[in-house]
């Protein structure tokens, strides 16, 4: 990142905050569902991570937990969710069906949620274990440590 | 045994609208004519035969057939554990048959369940309306001649890479 | 786009959505209150959300392939839907299954059952406040869920029931892992009963809420625990025992007055008995207990032997197909050829293996049930969870259609809540156990 020492510094804290305090909104439609419980439940706990608080409103959460999968009926429910959340906010597809419509290849279903939203980390598998949502998370706390903060005065507005 | 009397007892009971009244290898099942479905129901649901719950509502569709949409009905015993498979036949054109909304409370679910899929329209029904599907979308998935993966979407799609 | 509900509300009311993303752990469901102040004066639920096309997708498989579709309809119990489907498949054969496979799915069909209750009463009792009796389940359904993983392979989603048998025999130390699982659970049970049943909020909350009348219950066509709250004893199991369900002792709890109380207590008592019913089988499973006799050649070098000399030499098969072994077969598999693929062994080594193996799994070829249409029930996490398949004599089901026991049970959602309060439309809603997949399919 281009910035004097000080800016860089200021960055890391800020990265350091966010990765471990993501407080996260659990979307949850399907069979994934339960495995999202065993994980955020004690055997494999989510909570070591900083992850642990479900907030339940867009508002107040910064990370957006699609689990399970998307029907076409609720693709506009999704994006509204997605609207509502404030900056900085991350997305996690998990499960094959919201990273790419996985076994439903039909009418009901969108193909993967990155048709719908921006997606920043997607965890496979149907439903994937729970060591591998753990793993996803560890990666999104990689991709958060190396994002910068866009402050206002340097986005163009042209 | 049991299967037999209650085939004689509608047979007696409905002589011109049962046209098919045998037992199959796997379940008890009659066919009938679509308009008696409602006092064929009635007979049923009525003590001594006691078939008091409506188990499920389907229809299959056969594109090949003059009458397209097979509408079958599973009524149930819950004294007796006994079940029942009711078959009626539906043309193509205009498919409707009588709502049987007022003999038991799921059947208006079910209905709106059949009329989203497969465009079955039910007489009587009090909210006859798309169940699963959403506003906007256009067809009746079930049917044989609707392709598997025509999608509609609600809202644009965004191209990824 | 004017609902139902907006257009007959009244113009003082207030209208509330609990949309589609909701924090109760049960699925997406919208269902729009019309209030005044707190009170509920007219409800509408709209279901949909979840609508994968199951129904369609499978007349679009093979009768084989789309098992794994079956297994995400009640996901919180998976092999009691491979169960069901199986068995209809096998009605529609005339197929007799051996009697080690028998046990083997009624073990899973409980531990599955364990699991569902669990998972229900733990989301039920965490929307009312009850946070450790969630974390207290989610523990014992672990356990749980480590026996059906080492059998397995996979922790839900299993697709381990197959059409003639089960895909492997049990692991080798399944009795501890059971037994471990099985006191976990009791455990757990034994705490979470002594932090809910009396417990005045929880009884505030939940008794005397939502009541059902047995006539309106069968009118709407409720079976599995939500009936038998009610008062009326009708299980599938009991009714027409399929299985080796005939010869377990176990009973079937009976409610009073069909309120969410009761509907709770009718699944505590439930996974009590099929706890029950998991202790009888293990003895009945020892019995029928194989000898497999290890060692054996990789295949490769079984296949090079045999083109020397009759194929005597055992093929050694690769861990992950551990339990389908030759020698377990006739106890895991019906000995039909056409319904049932050989074992790996002869499909190595013998031609007539081999060819067994292709016309099974080619498409067009495979299993193709006679013509004609089935229905089978069996007694599902919710209640009669019964498949209706409709075969033309191909490799693909021309029509298969599901009984979704949840389907009738939330369709008297609408009834349950009018004249309550907001707050009981939670716990009410819990107790129903409305699992999306079963729902929308």
């Amino acid at each position: 990142m281009p910035g004097n020492f000080l800016s860089t510094r200021f960055d890391a804290m800020l990265a350091w905050g966010r990765k471990f305090s993501l407080f996260h909104y659990p979307f949850v439609t399907a069979c994934c569902g339960m495995e999202y419980m065993s994980a955020a439940c004690a055997h494999f706990d989510i909570d070591r991570f900083g992850a642990g608080w479900t907030r339940f409103s867009p508002r107040q959460s910064d990370l957006l937990l699609v689990v399970g999968t998307i029907a076409q009926k609720l693709a506009p429910v999704l994006k509204t969710v997605y609207d509502q959340m404030t900056e900085p906010k991350w997305v996690i597809a998990f499960g094959a069906c919201t990273v790419s419509g996985g076994i439903y290849d039909n009418y009901a279903v969108v193909q993967g949620i990155d048709r719908i939203i921006p997606v920043d980390i997607y965890i496979p598998g149907c439903p994937p274990r729970p060591e591998m949502v753990l793993d996803g998370l560890l990666k999104l706390q990689e991709k958060i440590k190396t994002q910068g903060q866009v402050w206002r005065w340097n986005k163009k507005t042209s | 045994m049991e299967q037999e009397n209650i085939l004689t007892a509608l047979r007696t009971a409905f002589p011109e609208a049962v046209l098919d009244a045998s037992v199959p290898p796997t379940d008890p099942a009659v066919v009938i004519r679509p308009g008696d479905l409602a006092a064929v129901m009635a007979f049923l649901k009525a003590e001594p035969r006691g078939y008091s719950m409506l188990l499920d509502l389907t229809c299959v569709d056969w594109p090949d057939r003059p009458d397209r949409f097979e509408m079958v009905y599973h009524v149930f015993s819950p004294a007796s554990y006994k079940r029942l498979r009711v078959k009626a036949a539906l043309p193509a054109d205009g498919p409707a048959i009588a709502s049987l909304t007022p003999l038991w409370k799921n059947a208006d679910w079910l209905e709106r369940e059949v009329f989203d899929m497969f465009g079955v329209r039910f007489e009587g029904h009090p909210n006859l309306c798309r169940l699963f599907m959403y506003d906007g979308f256009e067809g009746h998935p079930l049917r044989k001649d609707y392709p598997l993966r025509k999608r509609q979407p609600r809202i644009p799609m965004r191209s990824t890479p | 786009m004017t609902t139902r509900l907006q257009a007959q509300a009244r113009p003082d009311s207030l209208l509330l959505n609990m949309g589609p993303s909701h924090p109760a752990m049960h699925g997406t469901i919208r269902i729009m209150l019309e209030l005044d102040g707190e009170r509920i004066l007219n409800s509408e639920v709209e279901v949909g959300y979840l609508h994968r096309g199951f129904e369609k997708t499978c007349e679009h498989r093979t009768w084989f392939n789309l098992l794994i579709y079956t297994d995400r309809l009640n996901y919180v119990s998976p092999l009691i839907n491979n169960v069901g489907y199986v068995m209809a498949v096998e009605k529609l054969l005339g197929l007799e299954v051996p009697e080690r496979a028998q046990w083997i799915r009624v073990l899973m069909s409980e531990l599955s059952r364990v699991s569902d209750h669990l998972t229900c009463l733990a989301a039920m009792a965490m929307e009312c406040g009850a946070f450790t009796a969630f974390l207290y389940k989610m523990k014992a359904r672990e356990f749980l869920w480590d026996v059906i993983e080492q059998t397995t392979g996979a922790r839900m989603t299993t697709s381990y029931i197959r059409i003639g048998g089960v895909r492997a025999d049990l692991h080798a130390d399944y009795e501890a892992a059971v037994r471990k699982g099985v006191d976990e659970t009791r455990k757990v049970l034994k705490d979470v009963r002594g932090l809910l049943d009396k417990n005045k909020i929880f009884l505030n909350r939940t008794r005397d809420i939502a009541v059902m009348t047995p006539e309106n219950a069968i009118s709407y066509g409720w079976t599995g625990p939500c009936l038998r709250s009610t008062g009326i004893a009708y299980d599938v199991r009991k009714a027409q025992p399929y299985l080796t369900y005939d010869r377990l002792n176990f009973e079937v709890p009976v409610g009073e007055r069909g309120d969410n109380f009761d509907r709770y207590m009718v699944r505590m008592k439930e996974m009590e008995q099929s706890l029950r019913i998991i202790e009888q089988t293990l003895p009945a499973l020892q019995a029928s207990a194989p000898t497999v006799e290890a060692g054996g050649l990789e295949p490769a070098e079984a296949i090079r032997a045999s083109r020397t000399r009759r194929p005597e030499s055992r093929v050694r098969l690769s861990p992950n197909l551990e339990g389908s072994e030759k020698a377990v077969y006739p106890g895991i598999m019906a000995a039909d050829k056409r319904s049932v693929p050989p074992p790996k062994e002869d499909a190595y080594t013998t031609i007539e293996g081999l060819i067994g193996h292709f016309k099974h799994f080619m498409k067009g070829h495979g299993l193709r049930p006679p013509k004609g249409e089935v229905y089978f029930a069996v007694e599902g996490g919710n209640g009669e969870l019964g498949y209706y398949l409709v075969s033309d004599g191909s490799d693909r089901p021309y029509r298969l259609h599901l009984r979704g026991p949840c389907f009738h049970i939330v369709a008297a959602l609408e009834e349950l809540i009018r004249g309550r309060y907001v707050a009981d439309v939670i716990p009410t809603f819990g107790s129903m156990n409305m699992i999306g997949g079963e729902l929308d399919r």
